[in-house]
């Protein structure tokens, strides 16, 4: 029971990541039917400038809260320019296009900036420093440490932020008037462009967030830590329901706990066919099954095409 | 940092060989027959500096067996290096190998990474031409059974038995789990090691599989931790053990952890901050300071390049020893006339006893085990594979 209590907990802390990165997929998605391929990338360029930042302030001898903060904000900042900067430069051209070539497009800037990372930072592993030693918090046998239930909650809190703001504030409203039509939403006086390029920050910033826990959980990064990431977020996105930002939420966490005992137990499971080095293609097989059974997700609306 | 000086050495020597090369028209007196030895290593990118410690080695030994003033056959040889950038890329391994062979070398030493050393054998095995590398350890390279293919460093089939029997002797775990990361070389010492702890009583309570991509093993961990091993060995490398016992400790996973060389990097005690502490690994070949021709070596390695030994210069050394020493007895420098002679080496260079197997590989080559303390790795002790004592009697003439 401790062993299935501490898989869960494992999947919890892993799908908050998740859940944080599927944002920025699902409301872009959202407003322009686009799946933004780059936005893992986007993630992973935040976790290598907060690296980079946390290395050298560390090395400085500044204090580990402002540190944190310094190369969290620095890496907000870098994620923020660099994701609307992508869509002006690539989206937007294209937003008349017919839907394959903006696909294509994401899938360019996807590999850009990975290169574009393996250029700067190299193609070795980097070390995040080691700012604070987590410090460990025994539930029964269930083993936490104080940076995971930090992950977590500071997860939700974006979350919950981010749900506030899209249901009650002007650009939030705004939004969501966009993602039902963005030709009826301009000729009401919505300024379409500033509400996606709008929606494009705050996913890179979220995305940011989320590419600084990775290091901070897992202590490493590398360049092609993007591709991974993204695709399972992607993969979380679609089983809540593409477009849905509370759906994603709940994929992000559904899906971090489907690895996590997919994981712990196929071995057992499979008399030791499978091991659990194939807990990815569980994650995937969710992906496949939930396209198959249903398409919209869990918490989407069935839509219909739209005209 | 070391580089630097590296590199300065290196350039005054490609100066120094540059004029050695301007005074070789004249034909000097007694003129001597000139026998060139190809060197292949990566001299760019970024593991030049384990590629210039090779052939600054190679070049070290020729210069020392030149002042010998060898006479094989009866006639006096002059050596001369032939050293060539394989950029530690299998593809331009391969072209290297075949100027080599055009520039007529009669061995070659080389290369570095076994994904280069692997190729190009087969192109100086075509050749005829012997090669002797000083540190690849995938154990392939000899399983092709070409004739011209030697190496002066233990195997990874020879890793996961030690570490094996070093679990189960030493460290006296009762029971262990096992993860590789399902590569070719993970797998293989992690295979090679579970094998030898059953052999040996030790249970075996879980066996796991990660990639060598992944970076979250919270999941398996959090499924061995329930197994209560006293050991987990993994076969990998780095940039996965690395998280992989940060997360151990944030599990609350008390048992010791070991890897083979893929984690004896100072890599790995960066990437896995102080949860590297006491991590057991372990690394073909002798600590260089306690190799049997280790100190002087050192010493006139600094003296001639003003830099630290890296990490192979010593068996690049050897390996050009062991050409030499087999044309002596071949007395000849026809490659097609010493080669047989080189699987009949008994040999003592800097880094022990040197004979080979019928496959060229190493015949107890020695294995050092390391542990993690303080933040450094430091040497624990040394094991030939076999767990005996070197079979190899050297020849007594053959150091100087």
């Amino acid at each position: 029971m401790d062993i299935f209590l501490q898989q869960i907990v494992n999947g919890l802390v892993l799908g908050s990541i998740y859940a944080l990165v599927a944002l920025g997929y699902t409301m872009v998605y959202g407003i322009l039917g686009l799946i933004n391929f780059a936005h893992g990338d986007i993630c992973m360029i935040g976790a290598l400038t907060a690296l980079t930042v946390a290395q050298a302030l560390a090395a400085m001898g500044l204090p580990v809260p402002l540190v944190l903060v310094l190369a969290a904000l620095t890496a907000v900042l870098v994620c923020v320019v660099l994701g609307v900067s992508i869509e002006r430069v690539a989206y937007r051209p294209l937003r008349r296009a017919p839907r394959l070539a903006p696909l294509i497009t994401a899938i360019g800037v996807s590999i850009l900036l990975q290169y574009s990372a393996a250029l700067t930072w190299g193609k070795q592993y980097l070390a995040m420093p080691e700012l604070v030693k987590p410090g460990e918090i025994a539930l029964g046998g269930v083993h936490l440490t104080d940076l995971q239930v930090f992950i977590f909650l500071l997860a939700c809190a974006v979350m919950a932020g981010l749900l506030w703001f899209i249901h009650s504030s002007r650009m939030g409203r705004a939004m969501r008037a966009t993602e039902q039509n963005p030709d009826v939403a301009g000729l009401m006086g919505v300024d379409v462009n500033r509400v996606i390029a709008f929606t494009f920050l705050l996913g890179s910033a979220v995305g940011a967030i989320a590419g600084m826990m990775v290091v901070l959980y897992y202590g490493v990064g590398h360049y092609f830590m993007g591709f991974m990431l993204g695709l399972k977020a992607f993969t979380a996105a679609v089983l809540g329901g593409i477009g849905n930002v509370a759906g994603a939420m709940l994929g992000g966490l559904l899906l971090g706990i489907v690895e996590s005992l997919a994981a712990g137990y196929i071995g057992d499971l499979t008399g030791g066919v499978l091991g659990s080095n194939y807990r990815d293609v569980f994650a995937f097989l969710v992906l496949i099954l939930v396209l198959v059974f249903r398409p919209s997700g869990i918490m989407g609306q069935h839509t219909g095409d739209r005209a | 940092m070391v580089r630097t000086p590296v590199i300065r050495a290196s350039l005054s020597f490609a100066l120094a060989l540059f004029l050695g090369g301007c005074g070789k028209d004249a034909p000097q007196p007694g003129s001597a027959v000139v026998v060139k030895i190809g060197a292949a290593s990566p001299l760019t990118g970024p593991q030049a500096h384990i590629g210039i410690d090779i052939r600054n080695g190679v070049q070290l030994a020729i210069e020392d067996a030149n002042a010998a003033n060898i006479e094989i056959g009866g006639k006096k040889v002059k050596f001369e290096l032939v050293a060539d950038d394989d950029e530690a890329n299998p593809t331009k391994a391969t072209t290297v190998a075949q100027k080599l062979v055009d520039a007529k070398v009669a061995a070659v030493v080389g290369h570095f990474n076994s994904g280069a050393s692997i190729p190009a054998s087969k192109i100086y095995s075509d050749a005829g031409i012997p090669q002797i590398s000083p540190s690849s350890t995938n154990p392939k390279f000899t399983l092709q059974g070409f004739k011209t293919t030697f190496r002066v460093v233990a195997h990874d089939d020879q890793q996961g038995p030690t570490l094996g029997r070093y679990a189960a002797v030493v460290v006296k775990a009762k029971s262990v789990a096992v993860i590789d990361d399902s590569t070719a070389y993970g797998q293989g010492i992690a295979d090679a090691f579970e094998a030898t702890v059953k052999a040996a009583g030790v249970k075996v309570l879980a066996r796991e599989h990660t990639t060598d991509k992944d970076t979250d093993f919270k999941a398996i961990l959090t499924k061995i931790k329930g197994t209560k091993p006293d050991l987990i060995m993994f076969g990998g490398i780095d940039p996965q053990a690395g998280p992989m016992v940060k997360q151990m400790a944030q599990l609350g996973i008390k048992a010791k952890f070991m890897g083979g060389d893929g984690i004896q990097t100072p890599n790995f005690i960066k990437l896995g901050g102080d949860a590297a502490e006491g991590v057991m690994a372990s690394i073909p070949g002798l600590p260089k300071e306690q190799m049997p021709g280790g100190k002087t070596f050192l010493e006139k390695y600094k003296a001639k390049f003003n830099a630290e030994v890296e990490l192979y210069a010593p068996m690049g050394y050897d390996a050009v020893m062991v050409f030499i020493d087999a044309m002596k007895r071949a007395g000849s420098t026809e490659p097609a006339k010493f080669l047989p002679e080189i699987g009949r080496t008994r040999y003592l260079g800097v880094i022990g006893p040197i004979a080979f197997d019928a496959k060229g590989d190493l015949l107890n080559g020695p294995i050092t085990i390391y542990v993690v303390k303080g933040g450094k790795w430091e040497a624990l002790e040394t094991v030939t594979p076999e767990g005996a004592p070197a079979a190899a009697t050297p020849a007594s003439d053959a150091k100087k």
